[in-house]
């Protein structure tokens, strides 16, 4: 174990404590937010996958890398625009307006009902 | 130098807009804003990576990321709220081989040649990452009805499973001690793929939010051992947190649907219920008209909604918050009561409400509300089951015994909209449903709703 791989378990359990008393106060409320929110973090492994992909190390690790690039990308992207379409719904309205939508407006048929 | 440091600066930076992010969401206020400049850290993060040394051909990295922008973004735009779940686990998948290739990608380079410190990283990176992309494909398909839905068991399933996860880890060891042997490398590689097919077949759809929890957390570790790994500290932080998040979800939901710590760890949960504890024989039920119905809400001092994912499947929700309205308008006051596994994954329901334009402020967790149901005039349950079966409190032979439940049961009346007297989820009758003061409202959710809004505005 180098000095470095030490501070590197000390970062991880600090954060993961850290964030274990962050989401211990999330309310109930937001917690598929919450979820659509950290999965969007989680992304951050686009910064392993981009290295691989420009390092032209291998031609193998390119093609691993590019795919990974996507994948990444593809989850980051999804990740904060789901986040982001939900926690505008739970934002404080400066008045109750009742901005009723159309029923129809829902996707989706209701199934079974004929 | 100035650009090492520009490059720390960068994840510095991502790591603290992170952790902000996160923060912003235990209140509502500002929660959007401070995601948002959780993206902008994400944003920090790439273009820090991108002016590293070691990149010397962008032309393959551009083509990637507008390939996941196109493909992400109906993804994130398109996805409608009752589908948020398998649209979540659609992403975590895509996280999930990102970190898994990267894993892969680094071992095949470095031909297997690397420390012990650093194979022990890549190891927890494979074997989470390639576990979550299939785990999180089966629970995509089980939400979206590709897979079936229904719990699928065969005999000696935890064995088989236990051996494969015992082979899997013995692997993973020999690997740590003699790290150059791609053929075992990729042996483990293939059994956690398999492991998280194997995982989630028994699981059924009611128990999908321990699922995704769990493989969310699973992802993260993925991310945190990715930063091991390569040396990153944003990754660490960044899966910490989400691991730390996803684990601390999943002690929730398994606590509300009474599964121990234990069956949330090692993922052995959702066996089938072996049938039900009790049987409806002798029993009646009192069916109720939608103008008797609509009486009773009309008149109602304090109505208390239980929303159940009957209420999501009939895409009903904007009749509720109809319903809601009318009442009010009559002097009532309506209240919602959420389970937190109301929905299929965790605050499921307070997202499908919340779209129906419902006042977030309505929305009540269940320790919040259970007293209240002592004074409310009508607790009207709609598409719900387990969650207000009485069973839960009183017979210990039932599956959902010890299961946290709403006291629907303690209010004055009740009136359940439900399709018809099949059991819910959980297979298991109901007593609620048989009990005096309880009134039935049968049809689809959604037609039954309308029936009363257009009722309650005549009376």
């Amino acid at each position: 174990m180098s000095i470095t791989s030490i501070t590197e378990v000390y970062v991880f359990v600090l954060a993961a404590f850290l964030g274990y008393q962050i989401v211990r106060k999330v309310p109930p409320l937001v917690h598929t937010p919450l979820l659509a929110a950290t999965n969007a973090i989680c992304g951050i492994s686009i910064v392993g996958a981009l290295v691989e992909a420009g390092a032209h190390q291998t031609r193998m690790s390119t093609i691993l890398g590019v795919v990974a690039v996507t994948a990444a990308t593809i989850n980051i992207v999804g990740g904060f625009l789901m986040t982001d379409r939900m926690l505008k719904m739970f934002r404080p309205r400066a008045k109750p307006v009742a901005r009723a939508k159309p029923a129809t407006e829902t996707n989706g048929r209701s199934p079974g009902s004929a | 130098m100035v650009r090492t440091l520009f490059i720390e600066g960068t994840y510095f930076a991502a790591a603290v807009l992170f952790i902000l992010g996160l923060q912003s969401l235990t209140r509502t206020e500002g929660a959007q804003r401070g995601m948002q400049q959780a993206m902008v850290g994400m944003l920090l993060a790439v273009v820090g990576t991108l002016v590293n040394h070691g990149i010397v051909d962008y032309r393959w990295i551009a083509v990637g990321l507008v390939l996941g922008t196109v493909l992400g973004y109906p993804l994130g735009m398109l996805a409608p709220m009752t589908a948020m779940p398998q649209a979540i686990a659609a992403s975590h998948m895509f996280g999930a081989i990102a970190a898994t290739l990267v894993g892969v990608a680094e071992y095949y380079n470095a031909r297997g040649a690397v420390g012990s410190a650093t194979m022990t990283a890549l190891g927890f990176e494979t074997m989470l990452g390639a576990l979550t992309v299939t785990g999180s494909f089966m629970a995509f398909g089980k939400l979206q009805g590709v897979v079936i839905d229904r719990p699928l068991t065969f005999r000696g399933q935890n064995a088989v499973n236990l051996g494969m996860f015992g082979a899997m880890v013995a692997i993973f060891i020999y690997l740590i001690a003699s790290p150059v042997h791609p053929a075992l490398f990729y042996t483990m590689l293939g059994l956690g793929l398999l492991i998280g097919v194997t995982m989630v077949l028994p699981i059924g759809g009611a128990d999908m939010p321990v699922v995704i929890s769990l493989l969310n957390s699973y992802a993260g570790l993925a991310s945190a051992a990715t930063g091991f790994a390569i040396g990153n500290n944003v990754l660490i932080i960044a899966g910490a947190l989400d691991g730390a998040s996803g684990f601390l979800l999943s002690i929730l939901m398994s606590k509300a649907m009474n599964r121990s710590f234990a069956n949330v760890l090692f993922g052995a949960f959702g066996t089938a219920p072996t049938g039900a504890a009790k049987t409806a024989v002798g029993l009646t039920v009192r069916s109720i008209s939608p103008e008797d119905a609509a009486m009773q809400l009309a008149y109602a001092g304090e109505v208390i909604i239980i929303p159940g994912y009957g209420m999501a499947v009939a895409q009903s929700q904007h009749q509720v918050r109809e319903l809601a309205e009318q009442i009010e308008k009559r002097g009532g006051t309506v209240k919602y009561a959420i389970h937190p596994v109301a929905g299929r994954m965790p605050g499921h329901m307070n997202v499908l409400l919340a779209e129906a334009n419902v006042p977030y402020d309505r929305l009540y967790d269940m320790e919040e509300i259970n007293a209240e149901f002592d004074h409310a005039d009508v607790a009207l349950v709609i598409g719900a089951n387990d969650v207000v079966n009485p069973a839960a409190r009183t017979d210990q032979g039932s599956p959902i015994y010890g299961m946290p439940i709403l006291n629907a049961d303690h209010a004055k009346s009740v009136i359940v909209l439900k399709r018809s007297m099949n059991p819910g989820f959980a297979g298991i009758e109901n007593e609620l449903f048989y009990a005096p003061k309880t009134s039935m409202l049968f049809g689809d959710a959604k037609s039954s709703l309308t029936k009363l809004v257009s009722e309650v505005k005549t009376v």
